[in-house]
């Protein structure tokens, strides 16, 4: 069975471009526009990983990734974290908030296919 | 379409959104209404712009949002202050980053690198907290001081990792090395991140076979187990020619939460660099032996997401079951035209059988009658919800207007504030398209002609700061939007002495204040002595006043010398239907717009009055209107009829005129769809579209300000003038 990925960014572009990478390496993507959004998602879905962007309107994504692994059903979901080069500072938050690893924009198709087998059973 | 060209797309439809915001968020800040929100929402804007551009290689879009990013970073945590002069000259920031964009989606010349180079050095030392470079600093400085960081380069997906135990030459040096042994421990956060030694230890074996022993020592009594601790190490022999930075690549993401050895394996028969570890407690088995046992044996260090306690939710509904309900769908064009088209003709069609089940007599309490009811009932409502498709707030319209008004105020040196209201009024986007230029215009003129020099202002007791007022709103099934400034007002001295030079008017005529107000209307005219820059270019009111005209609007002014110009445009909402009143006049079927009708009435003898050699006037209660008759005013009959024996219609202009408009006879009123006669028949004067009837009848469409206006303007000598020029 193919692997579910959430992907929560505010960015139409950003998550237009994860679905087509992850679409061509057959995960099914189902979309989240920020963190408020993505903790909703949560309710109907259980993705296999996570992908979240940081600066988010409403909840960002230190917030989102905190709430995520407060909660017992999804503590254990991993979850990459979207960043760039020049915010090392962010990066390091992110994996204090819980993140499992990062993702560093802009990212080759490759790239983050590979990210994403790397945290997930789907190796 | 190539999915990265639509996605492209996307993204430049999305910086529209973005640089809208931005704007917006900016101007708040100006106007002291931002709060931290604010500041975060501008940060995203650009932030996102930034983003979207370095997945497409747009590198001077990245280099100019990145050094804009920065500044809007410190004003993020309060280093520097959300108000005066940085949030202005983020505002021009924000005016290079929307060329900037502009440039990448349509190519072209591209913006002047001097200005965008400047206003980049200028935010570099406002994020620097010194004082900003000369404006003329040449450029250099901007574009070499971004940081190398800037993600522009980084396309790599991750970031090199380097060693830093080795030498940095060590791997250059020795010859490729058989093997490596590496120690792993993980730590307790290793799984509360939801990372998997498993995982890394499968990563592993793609780079090469591995010797897999696990180190059970740690392992405690099965009642004594913590699920939730870390109990297990890993030593582990890779052989094959992988490099260090491989390994480390793998444990990227476990870096800090996991005890990490790794050293090159002897060539000679194993022997490890590293010290002796403890001594395994287990024998050594394989990578695929070692994850089995791990699976089965151990409950994954964090419950695993599975099966808690909760009735677990079915997880294979298909995706459109629980995908989330989109919001908004994009549609060309084209199918809504097409339907709103259709939806036309099913107005038409449904008039037409209306009007034929009432000639066949079946009596209001037919059952056919009374189903031609609902349908009409219905056919309205679906009208008025494909008219609502094509409906857009005005406020794509009015985000133009700040960066215009910057750049003119800059150019005359004026210092000028803009406040907008209404604009989430909705009106048909063809409309809406239609709009910008004349207000554009009309925005210029008040900037240019309306506001004085801050020096005038304060020898007038005035604020130094003028104020542009751009509204909208809905009024009687048309939108008014109003252009105000609080400037010195039409000189009308002058505009009557311009008149006169010109030849538009004599020099004795008698006009009132509104009818001088109005002459600047009139085609050619300019009040500026001087054509300048900004207002000039050879366009002049009569250009805006047709515009507005084409689109069914009226465009009035109204002014108070010392205080202000309020210039008001009239639009329909839909250049498609018309609630209009059906009447009979000269044998001919004439529709009127509703919008316009006060009230109908049937005049009596004693109302009239004649006035001058052929004009007439109705007394209606306590006012005296002009009477006009239709039957003349459009050439199908030379002398008037008896007003006894008529109809009129008392209809009101926008500038709030009043007049009286004689016709035969009332037949109802309908909605009718309009069909635009100027293709065929270019503009007729007094008629300002046709439309198809129930019975299948054409009927012109009333232009109830144009009936007006050619009796009452221009004045008397001013017609002798035009007629001469023409």
């Amino acid at each position: 069975m193919s692997q579910t990925v959430l992907t929560v960014d505010d960015s139409r572009t950003m998550r237009e471009m994860l679905r087509a990478a992850l679409d061509t390496a057959g995960f099914r993507v189902i979309q989240a526009e920020d963190g408020v959004d993505g903790l909703d998602r949560l309710e109907e879905e259980m993705p296999d990983v996570i992908i979240t962007d940081i600066n988010m309107p409403r909840l960002d994504g230190f917030g989102f990734i905190e709430s995520v692994r407060g909660d017992e059903r999804y503590r254990g979901v991993p979850i990459l974290v979207l960043t760039t080069e020049s915010e090392p500072a962010k990066k390091m938050r992110a994996r204090d908030a819980g993140a499992t690893g990062w993702i560093v924009k802009p990212f080759d198709p490759e790239r983050l296919v590979d990210a994403v087998r790397r945290v997930s059973a789907a190796g | 379409m190539d999915p990265m060209e639509s996605i492209k797309a996307t993204f430049f439809l999305e910086c529209e959104e973005l640089l809208g915001d931005l704007e917006a968020g900016l101007m708040a800040l100006e106007n002291g209404e931002g709060d931290d929100e604010t500041v975060n929402a501008i940060f995203r804007a650009v932030h996102s712009v930034k983003g979207g551009a370095g997945a497409f290689g747009l590198d001077d879009l990245v280099r100019f949002a990145h050094v804009f990013e920065t500044a809007l970073d410190r004003m993020r945590s309060g280093q520097i202050a959300a108000a005066g002069d940085a949030v202005k000259l983020m505002l021009r920031a924000a005016d290079v980053l929307a060329d900037l964009v502009q440039t990448a989606r349509d190519g072209g010349p591209g913006v002047e690198q001097q200005r965008s180079m400047a206003i980049a050095a200028e935010l570099e030392a406002l994020s620097e907290g010194r004082d900003p470079a000369p404006a003329n600093a040449d450029g250099e400085l901007a574009i070499d001081t971004v940081p190398d960081d800037a993600g522009i380069d980084g396309l790599d997906f991750t970031p090199q990792t380097v060693s830093l135990d080795l030498p940095a030459d060590l791997e250059a040096a020795a010859p490729a090395p058989v093997g490596w042994r590496i120690r792993f421990r993980p730590n307790t956060d290793l799984y509360a991140k939801a990372n998997d030694a498993a995982f890394l230890l499968r990563e592993l074996e793609g780079l090469g076979e591995c010797q897999v022993t696990p180190d059970l020592s740690g392992l405690p009594a099965f009642d004594d187990l913590d699920p939730e601790v870390s109990h297990l190490a890993w030593e582990i022999e890779l052989s094959g020619e992988c490099s260090e930075a491989a390994i480390r690549e793998v444990f990227e993401f476990a870096e800090g939460d996991c005890e990490l050895e790794i050293a090159q394996l002897d060539h000679h028969a194993g022997s490890a660099a590293l010290p002796p570890g403890p001594d395994p407690a287990g024998p050594e088995i394989s990578l695929s032996d070692a994850n089995a046992e791990l699976m089965a044996e151990l409950p994954g260090p964090v419950a695993a997401p599975v099966a808690s306690d909760k009735p677990a939710k079915p997880q294979a509904q298909p995706a459109s079951a629980t995908a989330p309900a989109q919001a908004t769908i994009r549609v060309e064009l084209d199918r809504v035209d097409r339907l709103i088209d259709l939806v036309g003709e099913l107005v038409i069609n449904q008039a037409m059988l209306a009007q034929r089940a009432s000639e066949s007599d079946l009596g209001r309490s037919n059952g056919v009658s009374m189903a031609l009811d609902d349908l009409e009932q219905l056919t309205r409502e679906i009208q008025d919800s494909c008219m609502a498709i094509r409906a857009q707030p005005v406020k794509s319209v009015f985000q133009r207007m700040p960066r215009l008004l910057r750049e003119i105020a800059a150019m005359t040196g004026k210092q000028v504030r803009l406040v907008t209201e209404g604009e989430g009024t909705e009106v048909d986007k063809t409309v809406i398209e239609r709009l910008t230029e004349p207000l554009t215009h009309m925005v210029r003129n008040a900037v240019d002609h309306g506001l004085e020099t801050p020096g005038e202002r304060k020898g007038a007791g005035k604020p130094e700061e003028g104020t542009v007022r751009l509204s909208a709103v809905h009024r009687s099934g048309r939108i008014v939007i109003e252009v105000a400034d609080d400037g010195r007002g039409i000189n009308r001295e002058r505009v009557r002495q311009k008149a006169v030079d010109r030849g538009l008017i004599d020099a004795s005529a008698a006009l009132s204040d509104e009818e001088v107000d109005n002459l600047i209307f009139h085609p050619g005219f300019s009040t500026a002595d001087q054509v300048s820059d900004i207002s000039g270019r050879g366009v002049g009111m009569d250009v805006v006043k047709r515009s507005i005209q084409a689109l069914g609007g009226r465009i009035s002014i109204s002014s108070r010398p010392g205080e202000g110009s309020v210039f008001t445009l009239s639009l329909p909402l839909t250049l498609a239907v018309l609630d209009g009143m059906v009447v009979t006049c000269a044998g001919e079927t004439l529709v009127a717009p509703l919008t316009a009708i006060v009230e109908t009435l049937k005049p009596r003898p004693e109302d009239l009055e004649k006035f001058g050699p052929q004009g007439r006037l109705l007394k209606v209660r306590d006012t005296y209107v002009p009477l006009i008759d239709v039957g003349v005013r459009l050439g199908w009959r030379t002398s008037g009829t008896d007003p006894a024996q008529c109809v009129v219609l008392l209809v009101e202009t926008e500038s709030g005129g009043r007049a009286a408009l004689l016709v035969d006879a009332i037949q109802g009123q309908r909605q009718v769809v309009i069909k635009s006669l100027e293709a065929n028949y270019q503009r007729v004067d007094g008629v300002a579209a046709a439309t198809i009837l129930g019975d299948g009848r054409v009927a012109l469409i009333l232009d109830i300000d144009a009936v007006i206006s050619s009796r009452r303007a221009p004045p008397p000598t001013g017609q002798a003038s035009l007629a001469k020029a023409s």
